[in-house]
């Protein structure tokens, strides 16, 4: 599904991603690690098309439609409650049943009760909920997550374990992470950067 | 239908978002007021009415610039812009959402401005309010792009008036001289014209704007 090869994006002058090749077949877990600055968000904005390599070719195989991902900042409006969010973005990735998955997102990482607050009422690991059910509202093919457990307390990393356990096998999902041992039961595959 | 769908759900989050923040109106409110008096009492009473006429416009331009700066700062916040642009709509809904959301701020700002005007310096005949209308959808739709543009740059708060100000000066030309000409018809159609293409123009390259 996946397919790069000698991968290198320039800033300017400023080289952030040099001679990485990955692989990830249909189906397929790869973990995505390195120590910071090495590169891992910027693979993962070059897999969601949100940047050009500067050198080397590129090939996924899901549009635009197929993809979730996982920023570090959690794409969401502030100003915004937790359903006028999702229902935005499931307005524009024409998600089916729109209001039934949304209420079943919200539910399952525990955010029912606090829908109709305002995000920047949120926590942070609140606020990283809600991004995790913006990135799979769609149920995305490809998966594509920047340090998914950042700001979850145990309780909302056990609710990602979960996720991530039923994902594994049947979606595609590349993980940037500094924890790789805590998602070594799924991976299938991995980059590691220098 | 979907497009239009999009756009609707597009401008009625920008709405939502100034409603609840209240960041950009209550500041174009405040400085086209402000600007008004302050012109109200620089110009001598000899000045004439096309002296006037030329401050409304540059009361009209700045505040259409203010909230031009604050137009892409939702979306800023928390990268928003990203998620937008990863969605598979067509990536001009962004762009009309946003210039219909700005054209709605600097419509209520106007609602205020223009009888302000009128109390201060001279009344509007009806080809003058149209030219204001028509100018008013030319300098969003080029100021949104330039604004989208600007804001991927650091310093975007310089770079929006130098981006916006070239390409408004066609619309100030029309502008005032469909409320100062005998013959402001034509310039009516000239502001017509300028929205026409400007409009196409940003619409078809703002996808460019947004991606590598």
């Amino acid at each position: 599904m996946i397919r790069g090869r000698d991968l290198e994006k320039r800033y300017g002058r400023k080289r952030v991603l040099r001679g990485v090749d990955i692989a990830v077949v249909q189906g397929g877990f790869a973990v995505v690690t390195g120590p910071n600055g090495s590169g891992k968000t910027t693979l993962l904005r070059l897999l969601a098309g949100l940047a050009l390599p500067t050198r080397g070719d590129l090939v996924v195989e899901a549009d635009r439609s197929c993809i979730g991902y996982l920023a570090h900042e959690p794409l969401v409006y502030p100003e915004l409650t937790a359903v006028e969010n999702l229902d935005l973005f499931g307005r524009l990735y024409r998600v089916r049943e729109r209001r039934e998955r949304i209420g079943m997102l919200l539910e399952r990482f525990s955010l029912w009760d606090a829908r109709n607050e305002r995000v920047s009422t949120y926590s942070r690991g609140m606020t990283q909920r809600l991004a995790l059910c913006r990135a799979l509202l769609h149920d995305p093919d490809l998966l594509l997550l920047d340090e998914p457990y950042s700001a979850l307390d145990e309780a909302g990393a056990t609710l990602l374990d979960r996720e991530l356990e039923a994902l594994a096998g049947t979606r595609t999902v590349v993980v940037a992470t500094h924890d790789p041992e805590r998602l070594a039961a799924f991976q299938s595959g991995g980059v590691a950067l220098a | 239908m979907t497009y239009l769908a999009d756009v609707a759900a597009l401008t009625r989050k920008d709405l939502r978002v100034e409603l609840r923040g209240r960041d950009t109106l209550p500041a174009m409110l405040l400085f086209v007021l402000a600007t008004l008096v302050v012109f109200h009492f620089a110009i001598p009473d000899a000045a004439g009415d096309d002296a006037a006429y030329g401050l409304l416009w540059v009361a009209i331009v700045f505040t259409a610039l203010l909230g031009l700066a604050r137009a892409w700062v939702p979306e800023q916040e928390h990268g928003v812009l990203d998620g937008l642009v990863l969605a598979p709509c067509d990536r001009s809904a962004i762009w009309l959402g946003k210039t219909l959301a700005t054209l709605a701020f600097l419509l209520a700002a106007q609602a205020v401005a223009l009888p302000a005007f009128v109390l201060f310096f001279e009344p509007l005949d009806a080809t003058a309010i149209a030219g204001v209308l028509l100018a008013d959808i030319g300098i969003c739709a080029v100021g949104s792009l330039m604004s989208a543009m600007a804001a991927a740059s650091r310093a975007r708060e310089l770079l929006l008036p130098l981006l916006v100000l070239p390409l408004a000066i066609p619309l100030i030309v029309g502008g005032v001289g469909a409320a100062v000409s005998a013959d402001g018809e034509r310039f009516l159609l000239f502001l017509l014209l300028y929205d026409a293409v400007f409009a196409v123009l940003s619409w078809a390259s703002f996808e460019y704007v947004v991606t590598e």
